[in-house]
């Protein structure tokens, strides 16, 4: 291709070639989010667009003293931090599963993958209904009942409301998760296997010393996806409890969501969704140097 | 134990442990699909027995019904025809942007590399409110260009794309330059008919993406012509009379054209899932 380069007809097509995408990039991506950050500066309400001034970091000082923005924000570190363990787990358990070369695997990895095909807002209102705190009425607490537990509030219990959502949506999308270990299950050379074994290593010992170092960077990345996907936590709150009760499954997006749209108060919507942008990118950002790093 | 025996308990348990985890796993969605075809009074009737997961005289009375209470055709179609749109208009135009970063020689060309993979961690709804409110101004409130327009061009499939293409040899580019193509006719006649596999990719990955979408109609569609499907459901689910047959129903409905496109393009779903993972 060297000999093509400054060669007039290819620079044109190159240009015609990238100038759609990067005038909708900029359109529609940098300049909104240029937009946040000059709107965080403001006092900018939607229905009084006249009336837009520059309040230089007073959003940020209201926000720092917020306690309904501090509760949004440990809700949602609360979700991360609790899902990301558990749905990696189960991922990698079902990849276990049905890492295999039998015939019908297939059948299995379609089930475990199933809740994946169904919509997150079909799933949040089936786990709504399932979730019902009346053991008459609640699929899950007819179980506990039949199990000899006490019938749980799930959704209508503060103290529960958060773990319900986890549960379910660790559930819907471990598939995806799954899918990819996979994938890196058939990465690791089987005479890594063999010698273990011949080695005189178990299940549990070629596990531990060849299945997971083997799965080392597809682990970090999965880590990685799903810790940015839980903090964009927002529907399941939304189609399941609106945030409720008392605040306990309000989440940063979801804030944002209620401050800019509901309350209109969109300077200061701007504002939370400056820090939560921050936080997703260095979060991004580091994590991507941790995959890195080896 | 000899070698034969160990090799049939492997299967019994492989097949037997996989068949009882994975129908507890699946069991909401089982209990979704038979609570849909029992009459109201039924569905919580025996739930704490295994029953409940079966529907004795099963009817697609609900189902009926959800047609008659809600227009379910109207919103699957508005669902596939704005999906559709975002996914041709996205492979077009993300895919030349990609092979012009991947083949071409310009000017700008790192700048833009960089460019698009740094937007890669942009997160969407860090940017909502003002894309709502520039789509607002553009008059684009609950109208398809609203729900189409801003998420045409994305860093993800342009990234995707480049590194595909990428992978094509120089000499076959040449051959065509040779034989008088020119560099854009190159790409159609030539590179985009052996292309199929990230093509299907993208489309599969978009058609989740946006079919799932659920914050940004929410914003955007605010009368009922064009609501999409998973608003539908979820407006379905908290107008009276709440009678959680027909919202079974409706949830099993809104969950087949995701389920065709799965059973068509489950192939390039899984591959465009794994390839994003092993190379980061």
């Amino acid at each position: 291709m060297k000999k093509a380069v400054g060669k007039k007809s290819e620079r044109t097509a190159a240009y015609i070639f990238v100038l759609p995408a990067v005038i909708l990039l900029a359109a529609f991506l940098i300049y909104p989010a240029l937009q946040t950050v000059r709107y965080a500066f403001t006092n900018y309400n939607i229905m009084r667009p006249d009336r837009i001034t520059f309040c230089g970091l007073d959003n940020f000082i209201e926000i720092f003293q917020d306690k309904d923005f501090w509760k949004a924000f440990t809700n949602t570190l609360y979700f991360t931090v609790l899902v990301v363990p558990f749905q990696t787990v189960l991922a990698l358990a079902l990849a276990l599963l049905i890492s295999s070369r039998r015939k019908g695997v297939s059948i299995f990895r379609a089930a475990y993958f199933s809740p994946q095909v169904t919509s997150m807002v079909v799933v949040a209102i089936l786990w709504t209904v399932m979730y019902n705190s009346n053991p008459e009425s609640g699929l899950l607490n007819a179980l506990l009942v039949k199990l000899g537990f006490e019938p749980s509030g799930f959704l209508n219990d503060p103290d529960t409301a958060m773990n319900s959502i986890i549960f379910m949506s660790a559930w819907q999308g471990a598939g995806y998760q799954m899918m990819i270990f996979l994938a890196g299950l058939q990465g690791i050379p089987r005479d890594q296997y063999e010698a273990a074994s011949i080695d005189g290593a178990g299940k549990l010992k070629s596990f531990l010393y060849v299945t997971l170092p083997g799965l080392k960077n597809v682990i970090k990345y999965v880590v990685m996806i799903t810790v940015i996907q839980a903090m964009k936590l927002f529907t399941q709150p939304y189609v399941m409890t609106k945030g409720g009760p008392q605040n306990s499954t309000r989440t940063m997006v979801y804030y944002v969501y209620e401050q800019g749209l509901q309350k209109r108060n969109f300077g200061y919507a701007c504002a939370v969704a400056a820090i939560f942008f921050v936080i997703v990118v260095i979060l991004s950002l580091g994590m991507k140097k941790l995959i890195k790093a080896d | 134990m000899n070698q034969k025996q160990k090799k049939i308990l492997g299967n019994v348990a492989f097949y037997v442990g996989n068949t009882v985890i994975g129908l507890i796993f699946v069991s909401p969605l089982i209990w979704m699909v038979a609570s849909s075809l029992k009459p109201e009074a039924e569905i919580f009737k025996n739930l704490n027995s295994l029953s409940t997961f079966i529907p004795s005289n099963a009817s697609f009375d609900n189902y009926l019904e959800v047609f008659q209470r809600i227009d379910m055709w109207k919103y699957i179609l508005n669902s596939l025809f704005y999906v559709f749109v975002i996914i041709i208009l996205d492979l077009i135009v993300n895919s030349i942007c990609g092979y012009a970063l991947a083949k071409f020689e310009f000017r700008g060309r790192n700048a833009l590399l960089t460019l698009v993979i740094s937007l890669m961690v942009f997160p969407a709804e860090a940017i909502m409110l003002p894309l709502y409110r520039e789509v607002a101004d553009l008059g684009w409130i609950n109208e398809w260009a609203g729900l189409i327009v801003p998420f045409i061009a994305k860093c993800f499939s342009i990234y995707m794309f480049r590194q595909f293409f990428l992978d094509i040899p120089n000499d076959l580019l040449e051959a065509a330059s040779i034989d008088g193509c020119g560099p854009i006719k190159t790409f159609f006649r030539v590179v985009m008919p052996i292309s199929g596999t990230v093509y299907a990719t993208i489309f599969i990955l978009d058609f989740v993406a946006h079919w799932n979408d659920f914050m940004w109609p929410l914003l955007v569609v605010t009368g009922e012509e064009k609501r999409t499907i998973q608003l539908a459901i979820q407006t379905f689910f908290g107008s009276k009379p709440i009678n959680y047959a027909p919202i079974m129903a409706s949830l099993t409905i809104s969950a087949i054209p995701m389920l065709i496109m799965f059973i068509v393009l489950q192939k390039y779903y899984v591959e465009g899932i794994a390839s994003t993972g092993i190379k980061g």
